[in-house]
């Protein structure tokens, strides 16, 4: 046979054998995978804030993945039982991230529940955490002179306060915390049939 | 498109035919050519520069965070688009056009295909970087920019290998060279991987899955093959010397080709995730081991005995030096795939070293010196001055060895912090932090090779410096006792 249909052939099997291998199979077995009646989707106001998770590139620096107890000490730090397929039936896109400069959010509304806090975090994150490698994200707020009805204003500690006025969540910074509130995947996981074999781990 | 004669050469044409197919050849490649090496150099220094704004931010995290397109997430994935898709890929584009040619010695099919092709992919980079900053992206690592930015991509990646493929059906020798083999496949596998890649079908961690089925095929499929096709090609020409075994290079090819392929879900090692698949991936990671030493030991057999024309060849010096990191890079992430190492390096800045080692210190080393090799012939104008290659050369060496080697120790240092629970998570970060700085350094001295290597390039298609006819490092005297080029590898 002509070497040019050898390699043209041969490079679209490999290929195309490739993606049913890694991603076409893998699909139609997580399909069957039904989500738990705790897992809710997610609200408008929440989808708004995954939104913005996403332009502000959050997933570069934060998993949402815990991993098994043979595969590190997430559990053990509090991060929550290992994650399944069926924790991620609302999610597009997938958010699973490859990046741990900052710890994993699989279940950060578990171990921070405080609205306040994460609008502090996501103002100065220095205020709250120190030695903070997160950047600032202080153009999601305003900075007005007092705060009108259905504001919400950021509490902050004296030295990283704003001379004058008052620190206000704009919409954005508030669907953020919304989304961010709404990460709880730790509930109890029964054992599901529809799970394929090999998810167990 | 016009019959035109089609003459099939047995064997190596007489000299004075084989000199008028190659002008031929470089004459209708030339404008597509410099409008991809322009680009790709404008490419290169955007995303140097946001690349080294987004390394401050890790040791300066409070600057420049009064805006949304300067924060860190965006600045990240404008470097890692603009490096991969605007320099890499049109680097290699327009080198592929020039080499194919030459080796199926037919002129380049229709060649404002391929610069409607250049224009395109210029316009799919400006709005897809615009949209980034903006903060429309589409959320999936290496596939940010929005969809429907992607179709001007697909569009003009479609006309390009299709200028390119129907130059190769044309051809007029029998024979296909290595090069053309790996540059073939990779026109024939970027269409296939980014069109599954952005089928609507996936939701969840399938998702991550296709996403990780290209995000690794984008550098295994594309980057990679099309990389390797060069020093297969400038290596033997400079050398005036044949590969030292067609066959080995061909054992590379498939393997490459099949195992590469299948490699993507090391990304997803320890995920929520049917651990067949993943394993299907470890073995292919680590079944790498193959066609890499077949390239490395093919490469070594034809340099063997002439590693002193590092010294006057700038070419040669950047391929060569890129080639061997391809073998390192490789078998280092045959290493990191494997289970036991992967626990500890995965979320950390070991695999963002690794990447940086294969794209730069492999993609882009063999494309510096493919740049030193076919500037002079589409200008016709020696490089200005010897030194600023050495300067180049040099700065860029450093720097990946500075980053490399810092972001390596502080990710594992990171993973090891992290894997033990009674140590705090900011410890991990801490550790990293005198390591971020040296990165920073690293990277400065990158983007100086860059400014450097830009202002050269701009001398010389301006055709600044004395006029000469000897090349640039000719002042080294074993120039001048070294043979000369014989012939063409696979004429």
């Amino acid at each position: 046979m002509d070497r040019y249909r050898v390699i043209f052939a041969g490079a679209v099997i490999t290929a195309v054998f490739a993606f049913f291998v890694l991603a076409f199979i893998p699909q139609r077995q997580l399909s069957s995978v039904v989500p738990m009646d705790a897992l809710k989707p997610y609200t408008p106001s929440q989808l708004a804030g995954r939104g913005v998770y996403i332009s502000e590139g959050c997933v570069f620096c934060h998993s949402q993945q815990v991993r098994n107890s043979s595969f590190g000490s997430d559990s053990l730090r509090g991060w929550g039982r290992a994650s399944y397929p069926e924790d991620y039936r609302y999610d597009r896109p997938h958010l699973l991230g490859t990046m741990r400069t900052g710890p994993d959010l699989t279940n950060i509304a578990v171990r921070q529940s405080s609205r306040a806090w994460h609008l502090t975090h996501l103002y100065q994150p220095r205020a709250v955490v120190g030695g903070s490698l997160m950047p600032s994200y202080r153009y999601l707020f305003a900075i007005k002179p007092g705060a009108e009805p259905g504001d919400e204003v950021v509490t902050l500690p004296p030295d990283f306060a704003p001379a004058q006025g008052v620190v206000v969540a704009k919409p954005a910074a508030r669907e953020l915390v919304d989304y961010l509130l709404s990460l709880n995947r730790n509930y109890p996981r029964a054992d599901m049939r529809t799970v394929p074999a090999g998810a167990e781990h | 498109m016009t019959a035109a004669p089609v003459i099939v050469y047995e064997d190596s044409p007489p000299a004075d035919v084989a000199l008028a197919d190659r002008v031929a050849a470089d004459t209708s490649t030339k404008a597509p050519v410099l409008l991809f090496y322009h680009s790709a150099v404008i490419w290169l220094l955007v995303g140097s520069v946001a690349g080294l704004m987004a390394a401050l931010k890790f040791n300066l995290p409070d600057w420049l965070t009064g805006s949304a397109p300067l924060t860190f997430g965006r600045l990240r994935t404008v470097h890692l688009n603009a490096v991969t898709y605007g320099w890499s890929s049109m680097a290699l584009i327009g080198t592929a056009i020039w080499l194919i040619p030459r080796l199926v010695r037919a002129p380049l099919f229709a060649p404002r295909i391929a610069m409607a092709a250049a224009w395109g992919w210029n316009l799919f980079m400006i709005l897809g970087l615009s949209a980034v900053l903006a903060g429309w992206s589409d959320g999936l690592e290496w596939l940010e920019i929005p969809l429907p930015i992607d179709a001007i991509v697909a569009l003009s990646g479609g006309l390009m290998a299709l200028s390119v493929l129907i130059t190769v059906a044309r051809r007029r020798t029998q024979h296909f060279y290595v090069s053309v083999w790996y540059i073939l496949a990779s026109m024939v596998w970027l269409p296939i991987i980014f069109v599954t890649a952005n089928l609507p079908l996936f939701v969840g961690v399938g998702q991550a899955a296709v996403n990780w089925w290209f995000g690794h095929n984008a550098l295994g499929l594309w980057i990679t093959p099309m990389s390797l096709a060069l020093p297969y090609y400038f290596i033997p020409k400079i050398l005036g010397r044949p590969i030292h075994s067609y066959n080995l290079s061909l054992v590379g090819f498939w393997a490459l080709a099949f195992f590469y392929s299948l490699n993507g879900h090391h990304h997803l090692i320890g995920g929520p995730f049917p651990q067949w698949v993943i394993t299907t991936s470890v073995t292919a990671s680590v079944m790498m081991v193959i066609p890499v030493a077949a390239t490395a030991v093919n490469f070594h057999y034809t340099m063997i005995g002439r590693f002193d024309t590092l010294r006057w060849s700038p070419t040669l010096r950047f391929m060569v030096i890129g080639a061997m990191i391809y073998t390192l890079v490789s078998l280092q992430g045959s290493i990191e795939a494997l289970r036991s190492f992967n626990r500890v390096v995965h979320f950390t800045q070991y695999t963002v070293g690794h990447a940086h080692l294969g794209l730069y210190g492999f993609a882009s080393f063999i494309l510096f010196g493919a740049y030193y090799f076919i500037m002079p012939r589409l200008v016709n104008w020696e490089w200005p001055s010897g030194n600023l290659i050495r300067w180049h050369f040099w700065l860029a060496l450093t720097g990946i060895t500075i980053y490399f080697g810092s972001l390596s120790i502080a990710g594992w240092l990171q993973g090891q912090a992290m894997l033990d629970a009674s140590r705090p998570f900011m410890e991990s970060v801490e550790l990293t932090k005198p390591y971020l700085w040296a990165r920073s350094v690293g990277g400065t001295l990158m983007l100086a090779a860059h400014f450097i290597f830009a202002w050269h390039y701009w001398r010389m298609v301006r055709r600044r410096g004395a006029a000469r006819s000897e090349p640039a490092w000719s002042d080294r005297r074993s120039y001048y006792t070294m043979p000369k080029p014989q012939q063409e590898p696979g004429a």
